[in-house]
């Protein structure tokens, strides 16, 4: 589905990404954690073609659509219009199935979408990039600045999409704990190189994603 | 009051053709973020190529109608030169137009020389209560009503206007969902031409233009599409009969020598009062 070979991104004499390697297969479920600045959201980017990298390569078999960080909406545009530019590169522009996968947008629909909730406008951006059809899912930051609620339920809908439609999904998390659980296998990047990578739970017990990632000094105290 | 709602008949004329000029900036740099100075040549060359065309013998319509597109491909071809350029800054853009425009100087003489151009258009006057109106000036206003509505479908409810707006919303999210910004403010340069291109054929006639014509369309059209911050075509629509209308009354009843300072004066009066209250070109979607 997607190969990445000894990825290296520059931002003029800054290296973002430097000798990446990782590989999603089809109908996987991929995490990719890390602290800010690591190159995470380079790594996407690069994937959805929007940066060019210096070298190294990366295959990907069918489509690929982005949930940008931030949900980078078209803010003064109706939620429908939204819906209907993700599938700007695509014949069928009927957003009826982003409307099934998430009904109150159907309420919603000639709402401006900066005028949303947090929680809604997430909906907004899932749904756009699901508009395009995509083989593979990627998923910048799901939960930020969002209720945990609102994280479970929009978590549960890329579980039961990455389930039922078979379709891969490599999600990018500050919330390790919500990437671990949701994701049977991750990498770990750190200053634009993989540091980890195994099962979920593998990662989740050894010690330095403990101690970086899951608060585990935290828990102890509490 | 007669005189006065002639000179108001023939301001609003003039306005038209400077919101048409207007709209031509706003469609450009709402796409692109780039203030297009060639904009007045648009309608100057627009405005020859007919003046050509008709000597020729080709009808009319038919001849304002290869004018316009023609100004659209020249909108087209200084877009490629000015954004064509992956990762040209606004900015240079805009020097990059400004240059082409005074450059198209030379390509203008060589044509049409130095002399001013015109030709006739509608003949024939419509009396109404007693106010005596070119039927030029109806034409006019009739068809800018028709491409400021055309425009509005265009932008409001086909799927390339929604891209449009979308590069112009945000970008990033544009380039995203695979829009080719480039490509999209190619369009646009295309868009502002014909629009530039149809002031041009509807003004020549009303007043005569020569090869540097250019700068005073430009400044009026531009005038009017900062009045909508350089993103809004109805408020663009305002400026230019505001700033037509004030020109026409000037040159009626003071000196016409005076008309486009003195619109201009009033245009920068309007423009403080409004920064007073909100940023003149803020991004509405950088909030």
């Amino acid at each position: 589905m997607l190969e990445v070979q000894q990825l290296v991104v520059r931002y003029g004499a800054a290296t973002a990404l430097d000798g990446v390697s990782l590989r999603v297969e089809r109908g996987e479920m991929v995490a990719l954690i890390g602290p800010n600045g690591a190159g995470k959201s380079t790594l996407l980017n690069t994937i959805c073609g929007l940066l060019k990298p210096a070298s190294g390569t990366f295959r990907l078999t069918g489509r690929v659509a982005q949930v940008p960080e931030g949900r980078q909406l078209f803010a003064e545009m109706s939620v429908e219009d939204n819906l209907r530019l993700g599938a700007w590169t695509i014949r069928d522009r009927d957003p009826g199935h982003a409307y099934t996968l998430f009904p109150p947008l159907l309420q919603l629909r000639r709402r401006r979408a900066g005028t949303l909730s947090g929680g809604e406008q997430q909906m907004v951006a899932v749904g756009r990039a699901l508009m395009a059809q995509p083989d593979l899912l990627v998923v910048d930051e799901l939960s930020l600045g969002l209720a945990p609620m609102v994280v479970d339920d929009l978590a549960q809908h890329l579980v039961r999409l990455n389930r039922d439609k078979g379709m891969a999904v490599l999600l990018v998390e500050q919330n390790a704990r919500l990437a671990l659980e949701l994701c049977p296998r991750a990498y770990v990047l750190e200053a634009g190189r993989i540091a980890l990578s195994g099962s979920s739970t593998e990662l989740a017990n050894s010690p330095a994603v403990r101690a970086a990632y899951l608060g585990a000094a935290m828990d102890e105290v509490v | 009051m007669r005189l006065f709602l002639q000179y108001a008949a023939s301001g609003i004329a003039t306005g038209c053709a400077f919101a048409l000029v207007a709209t031509g900036f706003v469609a450009i740099y709402r796409v692109t973020r780039v203030v297009n100075f060639a904009q007045g040549v648009f309608a100057v060359i627009a405005g020859m190529l007919a003046y050509t065309l008709l000597g020729q013998g080709v009808p009319h319509v038919l001849a304002e109608l290869l004018a316009v597109v023609a100004a659209g491909v020249v909108g087209v071809l200084i877009g490629l030169v000015a954004i064509g350029r992956r990762g040209t800054s606004p900015l240079a853009s805009l020097i990059i137009t400004l240059g082409l425009g005074i450059g198209s100087y030379a390509v203008l003489i060589l044509i049409w020389g130095d002399q001013p151009i015109s030709f006739d258009g509608f003949k024939g006057n419509l009396d109404v209560g007693g106010v005596t109106m070119q039927l030029q000036y109806v034409l006019v206003v009739l068809l800018t009503a028709v491409a400021f509505v055309a425009l509005g479908l265009f932008f409001d409810h086909t799927y390339l206007g929604r891209g449009l707006t979308a590069c112009s919303s945000n970008p990033r999210a544009a380039r995203l969902v695979g829009i080719d910004v480039t490509r999209m403010g190619l369009v646009a340069f295309g868009l502002g031409g014909g629009l530039g291109g149809l002031a041009g054929v509807l003004l020549t006639p009303m007043q005569p233009v020569s090869f540097n014509s250019d700068v005073g369309i430009a400044i009026s059209g531009f005038a009017a599409a900062i009045f909508g911050g350089l993103l809004r075509p109805g408020t663009a629509l305002v400026g230019g009969l505001v700033l037509g209308v004030a020109e026409a009354l000037v040159a009626g009843y003071a000196q016409a020598s005076l008309q486009s300072g003195v619109a201009l004066v009033i245009m920068l009066g309007i423009m403080i009062w409004q920064a007073g209250r909100r940023p003149i070109t803020a991004d509405e979607d950088s909030a």
